[in-house]
């Protein structure tokens, strides 16, 4: 556990996490920061007490079957789901990530996207999209800018663009408005989850032609 | 055939529990009472005793009261929705179920039973209705050796109670917005302008009682 995160979530993604109306791919972002970071996590949970009290004082009740707590009963004597393997821990990949990759960071299958980059799409449904981002130390992103809200979490190394420098659990939130060109540090290599509710736009004409095919 | 804790005969000062305890090493035994695990009872503490009672010794009265309060609650949140009722009442099933398998996660020092039915519920709305997994953060927990400080379960449910009295004070068109957020019916964006909640003094609570677990974890 690190207190040394600077770039923090907002509380409207974390009033969205805790009301159930973000995408499966910003879920996940949420949930993998708040693994790294308790400040963010007590904020979530304050939110998750707003639901508890929604839930508590919602107007009107809606009965129960008669025979419900008996078909309750029944369904606790089945036994309890069986609880997935408990992940050993990873120094990358928190563990909500460990379960999209299938495995540890050994196991992320990476595909060259240029320059040394590579990426990993996560299996996500919804209209947003999550992968993680691998980016030799050194080496700059290119140039882009967002048609919706991008979210990046550095999860090893660090890197700095126009904005400021982000290390491991720090999130920066880029939307539409951010010109942007992510240089890894020297002294690692740099791991980063990224999602995006829109496709990124690149500023120089070969990174958009290739675009299609990158899938980013 | 289920015995009740008797609290009253259950006074053993939770101070006295080792400095170190290797929680990670020990397992739950499910239903069997722990050294350290039903002394701390309060009945001011709402429902929190209930969920102990399953925990320790699989308390099906303890578990027909809060089914009785909270399944018509979690019918009626999923129905809200956007579930029809069939549904909603498998649903509810569901989560209720889940609460007795999962009643040894639940932290009575970062969140009332209301507040940890409620999350069960959300999930199992996204993961059914919505059809999408929900990533969830790693787990934390109390060990069996390891609970909370009675102090801070009874502080956090007190701060619980004024954030209730806090959002019953709103304007009325801005508590209906809040209910619509949480039944789904907002968007994101939507959401961005009801962060504004008087939420400061629940989130210290809950992020001291964090900083605490963390200790005990390590």
């Amino acid at each position: 556990m690190s207190n040394k995160i600077k770039h923090h979530l907002t509380d409207d993604l974390l009033m969205a996490y805790a009301a159930g109306s973000l995408p499966e791919a910003f879920d996940l972002m949420v949930a993998t920061h708040l693994s790294l970071c308790d400040d963010c996590r007590a904020r979530a949970e304050s939110f998750d007490a707003v639901g508890g009290h929604v839930l508590e004082e919602q107007g009107d009740v809606v009965a129960m079957n008669e025979k419900s707590l008996a078909e309750t009963m029944a369904l606790i004597a089945k036994g309890a789901p069986i609880a997935k393997p408990k992940r050993a821990q990873c120094s990358v990949l928190p563990t909500p990530l460990q379960d999209y990759v299938g495995g540890d960071v050994n196991d992320i299958r990476w595909r060259p996207i240029g320059m040394g980059v590579k990426q990993a799409i996560l299996p996500t449904s919804g209209d947003a999209m999550a992968r993680l981002l691998f980016i030799p130390a050194g080496t700059a992103v290119p140039d882009h800018s967002h048609k919706g809200m991008e979210l990046t979490m550095v999860l090893q190394g660090a890197f700095s663009d126009e904005v400021d420098h982000f290390a491991r659990g720090d999130v920066e939130i880029a939307d539409q408005d951010l010109h942007h060109t992510p240089t890894a540090d020297i002294t690692e290599d740099c791991i980063c989850l990224a999602v995006t509710d829109a496709p990124l736009k690149f500023n120089k004409l070969m990174p958009r032609l290739f675009q299609p095919f990158l899938r980013i | 055939m289920f015995t009740e804790i008797d609290t009253a005969t259950l006074d053993e000062p939770v101070a006295i529990r080792p400095a170190q305890k290797p929680w990670r090493a020990k397992k739950r035994i499910r239903g069997k009472p722990v050294n350290g695990a039903g002394d701390s009872c309060d009945a001011r503490a709402e429902w929190v005793d209930h969920v102990r009672r399953i925990r320790d010794a699989q308390d099906q009265a303890a578990f027909a009261e809060l089914f009785q309060h909270f399944a018509p609650r979690i019918k009626a949140f999923l129905i809200k929705s956007g579930s029809d009722p069939a549904l909603a009442e498998e649903c509810a099933q569901e989560v209720m179920a889940t609460l007795w398998h999962k009643a040894h996660l639940f932290d009575p020092a970062r969140a009332t039973v209301a507040t940890w039915v409620f999350t069960i519920a959300r999930n199992k709305r996204i993961d059914v209705l919505r059809k999408q997994r929900r990533p969830e953060p790693e787990d934390l927990g109390w060990g069996p050796e390891a609970e909370p400080e009675q102090d801070d379960v009874i502080a956090l449910q007190q701060e619980t109670a004024q954030l209730r009295d806090a959002l019953s004070a709103l304007p009325e068109a801005q508590r209906q917005l809040i209910e619509k957020a949480y039944f789904g019916d907002l968007s994101h964006r939507e959401i961005a302008s009801q962060t504004g909640l008087p939420l400061g003094t629940i989130k210290s609570r809950i992020r001291l009682a964090l900083d605490r677990l963390r200790h005990a974890m390590n």
